[in-house]
Order: structure tokens, then C-alpha cells, then sequence
């Protein structure tokens, strides 16, 4: 059996891939799929039974109501916008870790910035519902903003920030020191240095961080819940279909959207070369 | 790059805002949960350790934490055994789609989770509950399976390309059988990494909401589920700051336990 297994590597491989392929290849692509299939089918308004027939009405209610497309724009706005705090607030941060900070204070520092990553996402939800509660503590030191979309920026930027400082502090590790001291000693300024040797590490890592910021931003419905006040991204809309209005097709027409917007993200930064520091 | 002494004075002190934006909301929830006012007035004005006994003793919360660790354990499991498979497979050989298979495992965390929960949900029940087996424990440990093999995967993966095969040819050439050598030379090798894939495995399942809404079967509540159905009640209110607590406090394990193990690298990806 062992010495089959030895002389015939085809076998090996099949061996190897073929429960991981069967769960992930067929069950998961299959159930993505169904789920593509399901958003040309439409739901009987009188049964409420899902009716097996193409249609492309789903989609066509989706990109003419105004309702859609503002909501699906206020998702992307608030994905941005998280994308870019996160960005703001970690390449200072990382550099610092990985330039400034002497070793002994960078290990504790990569260990403080882990230590949240492992807190509950609900528990750090819970916290800024807290925080941002009315005569709660923000609202009594800054006067607001109370719960809304800002609050939700603010919250998802909170949750994804080591997210986005984990891998460009990991980019900026493996740029050595002396190419810095280089290019200073070669007569750059710290500004040229940043420019032509810092940015070209950093913007695979950013690229690969934002990957998170993005996706996780572009599909949250429970921060939004949590702490939206009365505003709606598009998970939401997506939520509201299968349970209240018991509207899977809908749903999943709904659900395509950050589906093609993350697929198209995905291939726009594989270039950079950001896949491989996830 | 000589950094100006202000400039560095500057990053230090960004670096001191950040981390205080980053754990002012936990200590928050840390120092609520011994707050004696019942309606969580702030400041607060007196102390208490009432919750804590009210919160031990509520029968949701412990059921719903057993549930949560089964799961972690069953996805962890499962996840364990399908990412070394796909690690081997892509490291030790050369095949066809090889660059879209680590594709296809990155997918289940890439999409929103709200997209992985319903597919999940819809193909659940219309092929695995005509056979008999309606969701329950078993499907939200599929689920969280399916996200989970991304970080066994990226771990395993990672080893074996840094150790190289030439401790197993040598392992070969001396006579060993390829369970002797797997045993005893591919296993030590790989176990620190399959430690760290599963600390992150059972993390991300520990903590996952929005897939468990849609493969739970009824009844079945994890923790997060149940800190949600309880965090709009405000009768709840205290227990749920207690059970916060807990969690932002049994945080610090997972990553002391990775330090332990394998290196501050080891928990420095959480994919």
C-alpha cells in the first residue's frame, strides 16, 4: 500500500485533495452558485413559494430604485471611508513599531495591537454602544456624534484598525534599516526616502490590509445595528429580505452586489501583489 | 531615513493615542461590569460585585458558552484536517489550478459573511435536510469549518515552506517508512504551526455571529448569538456587561499562549 502510495504521486495528491475539494470545491461553490442561480428566480407574492423561472427583474428593481443604489453608494462610502481611517491611523503607528521603537518595546507593541484582535467583535460593538450611548461618556465630553453612520465609521474603524497594522507593520519588518541609512547617506531627504524606498513596501500591505477593511466593512449589518441608529448598509437590505420579508431570491440579487464589488477589489490589488501578504 | 528627534517624538506620541483609542472602549466595558448603578449611569458611582455571582449563575449564558466551545472544537477539528491536507498537497506537488485553490480557501473570509450564511443556509436546506439531518449544533459547525481552513492552511502552509523536504529524504534514506517518518520527523515539525492555525481557528469561530445566524438550527445559541439577543433588553444589561468582561479578559489567552509556544510570529497573522 505505503510503496503504491510511494510510486504513484497522482494518487498521493488525489488523496490529499480530495475531502478538502469535495467541502470547499463542490459544497461551498455549489452553495455560492445555487445562491447566484437563486437571484434570477422570483418569489410568488400570493404563496410566498419560490418560483424556479429566469428572470432578471431582481436585478432590474436593484439598479432603477433609487432606494438601491443610494444604499449600495452609502455602503461603498462607509467601506472608503473606513479603509482610509484605518490607513490614516496605522502606517504612523506601524512605522513607529517597526522604525522607531527599540526591540523591546516592539515586541509589547505587536502584542498590544494582537490582544484586541482576539476580544469578541460583539463585545467591542457593545462597548462603543456604550461609549456613544446619549449622556454617555462621548456625548458628555464631546457632545455627540451619538448613534448614526458616523458612529458606524467610527466603530468599524475601531474593529478593523489591527487589521490594517498587522500587515504593513509586517511589510515595513522586512525592510532593512541599512537601506534606509542608504539612502540617507546617499543624500536623500527623509521625504525622498519615503517616497522611492518606505511607499513601495507599503502599498502591497495597505493593498492587503484594505482587502479586510473593505470586505469586512462592505458586509457588516450588526455594527450597524448596534450603533446605526437608523441608517441601512447593504447587509442589512440583504438580512431584511430572507427573514421579515422572506425573499431569497431578492436576497440573493441584493447579496451580489458586495460579491462583485469584493471579486473586482480582489483582482484589482492581486496585481500589487497584496494576496500574498494577507 | 535619520528621523528628526521631533519627528520621532511625534510618532511616539501618535503611537500612545492609538493604543489608548484602541483599549479606552475595553477598559470601559471592564470597569461597567462592576458598576453598582443598575441603569449604567457615567461616571460611575459605586462599586459592585453583584453582577459577577448574577451573571455565574445564569443558566442562558453557560449553556450558551458550552455551545460555543463545542463549536470552536468541532470547526477547529475538522478545520485541522482539511488545511494540512490542502498545505501538503500545494507545497509537495505541482497540479493544475494550483494558484486557484489558495484562492478558493481565502474565499469563505474574503466574501462578507452575510453571503457565506445565506448560501450555507439555502444549500442546507435544499440538499443535506431532505436526508434527515435538520440544522442544528452540526450545521454552524460546518459553517465555521468552512472559514476556518484559511487559517490552518496559511500556518501549515508557511512551515513547510521554510523547512523544506530534506529532513524527510533523509528520514526516507536512513530506512524510515513513510508513517515512521511522518511520525516522527513531518508532525514535530508542523505542530507548533498547527497549534497557532487552531488557536486562530478557534478564535475566529468562537466569535463568529453572522454565519452561525444562518446554520444554527432553532435552539441552538452560541455565545455571541446570545449576547446579542440579549444586548438590546435592558433588564440584561448587567449580566451582558459581565459576560463582555470575561471575553476582553480571557482575550489576553490566546495570544500569551502563542507567545509560549511558538515565537511572537506565530500569532502575528490572523489569516
Amino acid at each position: 500500500m505505503t510503496s503504491f502510495l510511494h510510486r504513484h504521486p497522482r494518487v498521493r495528491l488525489a488523496g490529499l485533495l480530495s475531502a478538502p475539494l469535495l467541502w470547499l470545491g463542490v459544497a461551498y461553490l455549489g452553495a455560492l452558485a445555487v445562491l447566484l442561480v437563486s437571484a434570477f428566480w422570483s418569489v410568488n407574492t400570493f404563496t410566498g413559494q419560490v418560483v424556479r423561472e429566469f428572470t432578471v427583474a431582481n436585478f432590474r428593481t436593484i439598479l432603477t430604485e433609487e432606494v438601491y443604489r443610494n444604499v449600495t453608494l452609502r455602503s461603498l462610502g462607509v467601506a472608503a471611508s473606513v479603509t482610509v481611517i484605518c490607513v490614516v491611523l496605522a502606517v504612523p503607528m506601524a512605522f513607529y513599531m517597526a522604525k522607531v521603537a527599540s526591540p523591546r518595546t516592539r515586541k509589547w507593541l505587536v502584542i498590544a495591537i494582537l490582544t484586541p484582535l482576539w476580544a469578541s467583535y460583539l463585545v467591542k460593538a457593545y462597548a462603543w454602544r456604550i461609549l456613544l450611548a446619549n449622556d454617555g461618556p462621548m456625548d458628555s465630553i464631546f457632545g455627540g456624534p451619538g448613534y448614526g453612520l458616523t458612529a458606524v465609521v467610527l466603530v468599524l474603524s475601531y474593529m478593523w484598525l489591527p487589521y490594517m497594522i498587522l500587515p504593513i507593520y509586517a511589510g515595513l519588518e522586512r525592510l532593512p534599516d541599512s537601506m534606509l541609512e542608504a539612502s540617507a547617506d546617499l543624500g536623500a531627504r527623509a521625504g525622498r526616502t519615503f517616497r522611492r524606498i518606505v511607499l513601495p513596501i507599503l502599498i502591497p500591505s495597505v493593498f492587503a490590509g484594505s482587502i479586510f477593511t473593505f470586505s469586512l466593512s462592505l458586509g457588516d449589518y450588526i455594527t450597524v445595528q448596534i450603533v446605526g441608529g437608523k441608517s441601512q448598509l447593504i447587509g442589512n437590505l440583504v438580512y431584511a429580505n430572507i427573514g421579515a420579508a422572506n425573499n431569497l431570491p431578492f436576497a440573493a440579487a441584493i447579496a451580489t452586489v458586495p460579491v462583485v464589488i469584493m471579486v473586482i477589489y480582489l483582482v484589482a490589488v492581486r496585481r500589487s501583489g497584496a494576496l500574498e501578504e494577507l | 531615513m535619520t528621523l528628526s528627534r521631533y519627528a520621532q517624538w511625534a510618532l511616539r506620541a501618535f503611537m500612545a493615542l492609538g493604543l489608548l483609542f484602541i483599549y479606552v472602549p475595553l477598559m470601559l466595558v471592564l470597569i461597567n461590569s462592576f458598576n453598582g448603578d443598575r441603569t449604567f449611569g457615567w461616571p460611575p458611582h459605586d462599586f459592585t460585585t453583584r453582577w459577577w455571582s448574577a451573571a455565574w449563575d445564569n443558566t442562558g449564558a453557560r449553556s450558551a458558552l458550552l455551545t460555543s466551545v463545542k463549536a470552536g472544537l468541532g470547526a477547529t477539528a475538522i478545520a485541522l484536517v482539511l488545511g494540512t491536507m490542502v498545505a501538503f498537497a500545494v507545497q509537495r506537488f505541482k497540479f493544475f489550478g494550483r494558484d486557484t485553490l489558495s484562492l478558493l480557501i481565502v474565499l469563505p473570509i474574503a466574501l462578507p459573511g452575510i453571503v457565506t450564511g445565506i448560501a450555507l443556509d439555502s444549500a442546507w436546506r435544499s440538499v443535506i435536510e431532505p436526508l434527515g439531518i435538520g440544522k442544528g449544533l452540526f450545521s454552524v459547525i460546518v459553517g465555521h469549518a468552512t472559514f476556518c481552513v484559511v487559517t490552518i492552511y496559511n500556518n501549515v502552509l508557511a512551515r513547510l515552506r521554510r523547512t523544506g523536504i530534506n529532513l524527510e529524504d533523509a528520514s526516507a534514506d536512513l530506512g524510515a517508512s513513510p508513517g515512521q517518518t511522518f511520525r516522527y520527523v513531518t508532525f514535530p515539525m508542523i505542530r507548533s504551526a498547527l497549534l497557532a492555525g487552531g488557536l486562530l481557528a478557534f478564535a475566529l469561530s468562537f466569535d463568529e455571529i453572522i454565519v452561525t445566524t444562518f446554520t444554527a438550527g432553532p435552539g441552538v445559541t452560541t455565545l455571541p448569538i446570545w449576547i446579542f439577543n440579549n444586548l438590546f433588553r435592558p433588564n440584561q444589561a448587567p449580566v451582558v456587561n459581565v459576560v463582555a468582561a470575561v471575553l476582553v479578559v480571557l482575550s489576553v489567552v490566546p495570544v500569551w499562549l502563542a507567545q509560549r509556544v511558538a515565537g511572537p510570529e506565530a500569532g502575528a497573522s490572523r489569516t
